[in-house]
């Protein structure tokens, strides 16, 4: 096969992975809208002129029925969850799973097609970090139920893949010489994979974020918010991504700059991709103190993990574009 | 972590006030008191998390500030481009944030603090370490995790059987009395944190020490000359405060070839004329006096033992020849053009110091392949030599006004006048293909393109601090790994003789530090698993 051939097969594959994933998260979005606890729905119909009584008062009955409730573990939060979302759940799970493997397949066929690891402008670290996102969320849901999950993995990785597709797409080609080296494979596979993860942890730390809101207000759980895990289990699903991911940012880090003496000289130059680099490194090590640090709040040390992941967004939307540096190698 | 710390498992310092919310009483404090008191401020997790805060906040105009270690002349352009902003940034030190006072006091305030954190840390887990672990509370039940159950066999046995299963699940056991057991585990975790910590202060001096003993040097070498490592043969040189600039070890480099290649095939936007290989093929002739070919190329450094080399830079150095009205030879020389863009649009300047009447100094483009055109004027528009071209003006007078030193790349034309066109224009425009001549007006000779050379422009550094920094850095990796993985637990047992059945009543309780999710699942295999109860 001609590389013609196989760019257009890539593509191809990124554009139906794209199709897919948006099927699935419709799918995810359903099956979140089914899990509405029925009883609620019922109730607010009947008993809504008695809840605004009660909560004029000072509403201790629904603060009881949403302490407990929001864990998913109240005895008729319990009760099955209806065989619609179920369905809905399931057709989910295969269509991320088919998106997921349309996506591999655009990122080997974009790498057969360029004879190279297939991490060389931003097109491609876009897609690549899909895929990882992707991947950890899929091998993940292997090991516990993440189906309440999906919308929030889905969602953004099909926001990566437009803005891929549309501003950051470069036809392939050969790299810089500065970049052919096989700390290549290393530095940026880890980073691109440390950065899927962080994804993870921050939309967990959004979703602990809303859920402890809605456990502290006295309003009972309307949303499907209350049938996922309780506040206390997503801050430390949270805290589980961030302690994969802090550990493989330092090596980045540390490879980066074993590769910066390599091809520039010097380990350190503080080049704005270095600079952001720290400063992500920075703040999550920052995260995982506030943690620690008696008498800091859970809320305030993920709003902390949060404002990280902020700088990892800047640092590869803004910083590979905007700032002057040695990393120059959007291909745009 | 409201706690006392016996239930917690904590491993930080105790806060100031010992961690009671108690009434805030205010002592008066004399000058010790003071200090002890900032002290401890400055060694709480607080301020370390402050501190660990400030200074990501504080790395970030070095990004988005010129820095002039980095781009003197971006930085130098920006400046006057804000008359007003730029020189009060300047004075705040917004061009050289790394360097600055502001920064380094960041830095070096979170160091102090985590020196005064780690020491005695260290040396509380170091007592830890020896320690037996602590006698089972009275309450178990109260234990985060508990189970009891009645079982078979009498006490002695069941405490027996329990011993083996904690030593099976690698704890570390002791009996401080007849009926209990007191277990520990995961003392890696605080020894991993602790390593990590220090590692931090490995990789600062590590740093500190490569900033204060290495060196860098820059030279741009044209194919055929020859490179000797020595002060005077640098272009410029930029020691540590610690470095003896004339003790350098004495090698030669000369440059054999310079090869370059870019794209050619137009794929996509903005890869045409991309660089794709650089490679300089040296003769590398040691201290010792023996040569041997050696080729450096980007990522492919070579090692002298005296300083690394790196490709960093590559351009066209023009082969010109200068003669005078006799048709002598007054000035041959490749001369380094340095490139502007990434189509080596190349400026540069010739100057002929002994030309009569007065010196002469020509100044302009050398185009690898050029075009010339109203709106952008002279450039190029492939980097590799499709149709080299040398654009110049030419000036006569005094090259070198007082003596002050100026760059070899600019011409300083303060004590010079423009040699005039032919038609009366006021300014003589020169363009030269190779091989071409141009004879110069008022019997001043003439000049001859004659080729061209690629030049190599190596950067020399040494960085004695770099495996310092880089074995505290992976200790740190390692030591962060341990802290984050290993689970600190312990586990302790009660058991009692069952008045009525005869059997042994057990008790088990664990405590973790951290909420750990596990601990539940931790007891019931310690009471269930293949050498306990059952
Ligand atoms: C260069 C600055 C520092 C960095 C980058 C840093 C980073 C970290 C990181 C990433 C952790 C998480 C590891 C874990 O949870 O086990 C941690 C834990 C910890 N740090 Fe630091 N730290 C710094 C300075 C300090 C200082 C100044 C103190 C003391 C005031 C300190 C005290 C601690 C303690 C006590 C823990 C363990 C928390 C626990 O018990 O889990 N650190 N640090």
């Amino acid at each position: 096969m001609t590389d013609y051939t196989l760019a257009q097969l890539s593509n191809y594959s990124v554009y139906s992975a794209m199709v897919v994933l948006t099927l699935a998260m419709l799918a995810h979005g359903l099956y979140l809208a089914r899990i509405v606890p029925a009883r609620e729905s019922a109730s607010t119909r009947e008993e809504a002129p008695a809840r605004e009584l009660v909560a004029a008062g000072v509403g201790s009955e629904g603060s009881a029925a949403s302490a407990e409730g929001a864990g998913g573990a109240t005895a008729d939060a319990v009760e099955a969850e209806p065989r619609s979302a179920r369905k809905a759940a399931g057709i989910a799970r295969m269509l991320t799973l088919l998106g997921t493997l349309l996506l591999v397949a655009g990122v080997v066929l974009r790498a057969a097609e360029v004879h190279r690891w297939p991490l060389g402008n931003m097109y491609e670290f876009a897609i690549v970090g899909a895929m990882f996102t992707l991947l950890a969320y899929v091998g993940w849901s292997t090991r516990r139920d993440l189906r309440w999950l999906g919308l929030f993995v889905v969602g953004p990785v099909l926001l990566v893949l437009g803005a891929a597709t549309t501003v950051w797409y470069t036809d392939a080609s050969e790299l810089m010489p500065s970049l052919r080296s096989y700390w290549l494979a290393i530095h940026v596979t880890v980073a691109t994979m440390t950065v899927a993860v962080f994804t993870l942890g921050a939309a967990l730390g959004i979703l602990y974020l809303v859920q402890d809101r809605l456990e502290a207000s006295d309003a009972p759980p309307r949303s499907f918010m209350g049938r996922l895990p309780s506040a206390r289990a997503l801050e430390r699903m949270t805290y589980g991504a961030h302690i994969i991911a802090f550990p493989m940012w330092t090596f980045t880090v540390i490879a980066g700059a074993i590769w910066a003496r390599q091809a520039w000289g010097s380990y350190w130059n503080w080049d704005p991709k270095e600079v952001w680099s720290f400063v992500i490194w920075v703040v999550y090590a920052a995260y995982l103190h506030a943690r620690a640090t008696t008498g800091w709040k859970r809320q305030n040390a993920v709003w902390i993990a949060l404002g990280g992941f902020v700088c990892v967004v800047l640092n590869f939307a803004v910083v590979n574009l905007f700032l002057v540096g040695m990393h120059s190698y959007s291909g745009l | 972590m409201s706690t006392t710390d016996d239930r917690t498992l904590s491993t930080q310092p105790a806060p100031p006030d010992g961690g009671a919310g108690g009434p805030v009483t205010l002592p008066r404090l004399g000058p010790v008191g003071w200090l002890r008191f900032v002290w401890r401020q400055l060694t709480s997790m607080r301020t370390a998390l402050f501190l660990l805060l400030l200074l990501a906040v504080g790395a970030i105009p070095g990004s988005t500030f010129p820095q002039r270690s980095i781009d003197a002349a971006r930085t130098a352009q920006w400046i006057s481009d804000h008359p007003s902003a730029g020189p009060l940034l300047d004075r705040l030190g917004f061009f050289e944030v790394y360097a600055s006072p502001w920064f380094a006091a960041i830095y070096l305030l979170l160091f102090v603090s985590l020196i005064g954190c780690v020491v005695p840390r260290s040396r509380i887990h170091w007592h830890q370490l020896r320690a037996r672990p602590p006698r089972a509370p009275r309450r178990l039940d109260r234990l985060p995790a508990h189970r009891e159950e009645v079982v078979d066999g009498s006490p002695d046995e069941v405490r027996d059987r329990l011993r083996t299963a904690l030593r099976g699940r690698r704890y570390r056991v002791h009996a401080h009395d007849d009926s209990t057991l007191s277990a520990e585990k995961g003392y890696l975790k605080e020894t991993g944190n602790l390593v990590f910590h220090l590692a931090l202060i490995g990789v600062l001096v590590g740093v500190g020490w490569g900033h204060l003993l290495g060196w860098k040097g820059d030279v741009i070498v044209p194919v055929g000359k020859t490179f000797a490592n020595t002060l005077g043969g640098y272009d410029t040189f930029s020691p540590g405060p610690w470095v003896d600039p004339t003790d350098l070890s004495p090698y030669t480099i000369r440059l054999d070839t310079m090869d370059v290649a870019f794209e050619t095939e137009d794929k996509g936007a903005g890869q045409f004329g991309m660089p794709r290989d650089f490679r300089a093929t040296t003769t590398f002739t040691g201290p010792d006096g023996r040569a041997e070919q050696r080729e450096i190329a980007v990522n492919h450094p070579l090692e002298t033992g005296g300083g690394t080399v790196f490709l960093l830079g590559n351009g066209y150095a023009p082969r010109v020849t200068v003669r005078d009205a006799d048709g002598t030879a007054i000035y041959t020389s490749a001369t380094p053009f340095l490139a502007q863009d990434n189509n080596y649009t190349s400026v540069g300047a010739i100057k002929v110091p002994g030309a009569r009447p007065d010196d002469l100094g020509f100044a302009g483009f050398f185009l690898p392949t050029g075009v010339i055109d109203d709106e952008r004027g002279p450039h190029s528009v492939f980097p590799d030599t499709l149709d080299p071209q040398l654009a110049l003006t030419a000036f006569s007078g005094n090259l070198l006004p007082g003596g002050r030193p100026q760059s070899v790349y600019t011409l300083d034309t303060a004590a010079m006048k423009p040699l005039p066109g032919k038609d009366g224009a006021d300014q003589l425009r020169i363009l030269l293909r190779p091989g071409e001549t141009f004879e110069l007006p008022g019997g001043r000779g003439s000049i001859t393109f004659d080729g061209v050379e690629r030049f190599a422009g190596f950067s020399i550094r040494t960085d004695p601090g770099k495996t310092l920094t880089l074995v505290s850095a992976l200790l740190a990796l390692a030591g962060l790994v341990l802290s984050l993985v290993v689970r600190r637990r312990r586990v302790f047992v009660r058991v009692r003789p069952d008045e009525t059945t005869g059997r042994t009543v057990v008790s088990v309780g664990g405590l973790a530090k951290d909420d750990d999710e596990g601990m539940d699942d931790e007891v019931a295999a310690v009471l269930t698993g293949p050498e306990g109860t059952r």
